[in-house]
């Protein structure tokens, strides 16, 4: 009975599985085997063993790129969980019949193409767009500002597209929280500053996490919004991939950046996980010790 | 919650009113000058349809809508295929090897651009022709890996009990799962399709690197680029609110089908 539930579950699994294998294990498995080859002197892919696509991940030119994209991707996630986090605080304080319509209102642009959620900031920050009408309004006479193709543009265009993930990741746990525990904390004398920091904050730390590692991985390897919002003047990781495979026809060191990307979402998920299981493990021996 | 004073309750209002204008304003901006009569893609001044009759009369957009609308089509129905019997294995199974699992959320957290060059790599390797055929191959792959996520979450609570029950009573495979499964996990697939319908109608940089060169298999989102990539108009601005009123609507329907599924 038990061997035939296997044979058919694998049966049943057949046809994804080796879907998955031929169209997503076995390239990703090529574009890493492409990475220790060398570039053909016209373009192309000369089969010969090498690791120096790898070392020039790590020249300053292409580290410079990785770091600022380090850079821009973590500044978007520090801005997006503080708005996020402040969003999914006040829908759970929110009268509990009105905290599904404002999630569901949270999330919706979540839903839009992502090209156009883009796009409609371009509409905003180009020279004659709103904000520059905005301040003439107010009487401004001067050169309209340069906002677009700036590093800023990047990150709000950034913030903007993942900010729904955080509102949802956050408020998972928020909506969760007991709220005895604040009150308790505001009967033995915290103030309310203390109460959030001590209390409330470290508590929903796995949502802040979750929220904060999605919208990092996602910016991190981001192509759309540095093409369109950065002007293609800010290189970001996943332009630098874009160029080697599509302008300068490198591929084997378009491969490596890829990897070294993919190594760098794996690190980030690893930790992620890593301090989830101790926070975890944490609150199962606390609450052994309240039981004990 | 505990009592709040009147300034915490002022000032919880007040974050919530800035986020909802920061997700909102740049949307309806967009939408407001999709309805703009003048040319400038920017300025309003004054109300006209008139770039959305321009939009039909596009031959380059037409042709990417179709090319987009085959390509979520038959990307759906293969993956709404095998992602459910993909999510029925997994679960019939209950006992999940990490492996497995691994490869089947891998789909939805890799980044496009690495899919994007991989399967670029693999299919010039192969000496593949590119077109529509091979976007909708890449779609198929992490469709199908939304699909089954979606069926799964339904199977958590199904009862596996009542099939063997039905087994018991005669009936064979096929009639069990037409009869007993299908009908419980039905919201859940259409739900599934909806989400890779959209996923597939939205997509844009698998499509870009899988699609080869040449106008013939452009899809709508990389029509949507290359206009965005020229200049702002007023015509992507109705393109824009026509893709969005399409995919919001698809996912909120999707939506209240889960919904509906966790109610019962």
């Amino acid at each position: 009975m038990v061997s035939q539930i296997r044979l058919r579950s694998s049966l049943l699994m057949a046809p994804a599985l080796a879907w998955l294998t031929a169209l997503m294990v076995v390239p990703c498995a090529l574009v890493l085997a492409l990475a220790f080859f060398r570039r053909g002197i016209y373009g192309g892919i000369e089969y010969t063993f090498t690791l120096e696509n790898f070392g020039l991940v790590f020249d300053p030119l292409y580290a410079g790129i990785f770091l600022n994209s380090a850079r821009i991707a973590g500044t978007a996630t520090l801005i997006a969980v503080v708005i996020g986090y402040a969003a999914a605080y006040a829908i759970a304080a929110a009268p509990r019949r009105l905290q599904p319509v404002f999630l569901f209102f949270a999330v919706l642009p979540f839903w839009s193409n992502y090209l156009i959620r883009t796009y409609a900031w371009i509409v905003l920050l180009n020279r004659e767009g709103l904000i520059t009408q905005l301040l003439r309004w107010f009487g401004y006479t001067g050169e309209p500002p340069s906002m677009l193709y700036t590093e800023g543009a990047v990150i709000a265009g950034l913030v903007y597209n993942y900010l729904p993930f955080v509102i949802l990741a956050c408020y998972a746990p928020l909506s969760r929280l007991n709220p005895e525990l604040a009150e308790a904390s505001r009967d033995l004398g915290a103030s309310a500053m203390t109460t959030f920091r001590r209390v409330i904050l470290p508590l929903t730390v796995p949502g802040i996490a979750a929220g904060a590692v999605f919208v990092f991985v996602l910016s991190i390897g981001n192509f759309v919004t540095p093409a369109l919002l950065g002007g293609g003047r800010f290189q970001m990781i996943g332009n630098l991939v874009y160029d080697q495979f599509l302008t300068a026809n490198d591929w084997p060191f378009g491969a490596a950046l890829a990897m070294a990307l993919i190594a760098i979402m794996l690190l980030v998920l690893t930790a992620q996980a890593l301090a989830a299981d101790r926070a975890a493990g944490r609150a199962a021996e606390a609450k052994g010790g309240a039981d004990g | 919650m505990a009592e709040r004073s009147p300034a915490t309750r002022r000032t919880l209002w007040l974050v919530l009113s800035l986020v909802f204008a920061f997700l909102y304003i740049p949307i309806a901006v967009l939408v407001a000058l999709s309805f703009n009569q003048g040319g400038l893609p920017t300025v309003w001044s004054g109300f006209s349809l008139k770039w959305y009759a321009s939009l039909v009369g596009n031959a380059a957009i037409l042709s990417a809508a179709l090319n987009t609308l085959i390509v979520a089509l038959v990307s759906t129905a293969i993956a709404t295929l095998l992602g459910t019997l993909l999510a029925i294995g997994v679960e019939i199974r209950r006992q999940y090897g990490s492996g497995l699992e691994a490869l089947i959320f891998a789909p939805m957290i890799i980044p496009d651009i690495v899919l994007a060059i991989a399967l670029l790599s693999f299919f010039s390797l192969l000496d593949f022709t590119l077109g529509l055929h091979t976007i909708i191959l890449a779609h198929v792959v992490f469709n199908l890996a939304f699909v089954c996520s979606v069926v799964r979450a339904r199977l958590k609570s199904f009862d596996w009990s009542i099939v063997e029950a039905s087994a018991d009573l005669g009936a064979s495979a096929l009639t069990t799962f037409r009869r007993v499964t299908l009908p419980v996990i039905l919201p859940a697939v259409v739900a599934g399709a909806l989400l890779a319908f959209t996923l597939s109608v939205d997509e844009f940089i698998i499509a870009f690197f899988t699609s080869g060169a040449g106008r013939a298999s452009t899809t709508l989102p990389m029509q949507i680029y290359s206009m965005i990539r020229f200049g702002i108009t007023p015509e992507i601005n109705a393109l824009a609110t026509i893709v969005m009123a399409v995919s919001i609507t698809a996912l909120t329907l999707s939506q209240r089908l889960n919904r509906g599924v966790i109610g019962q």
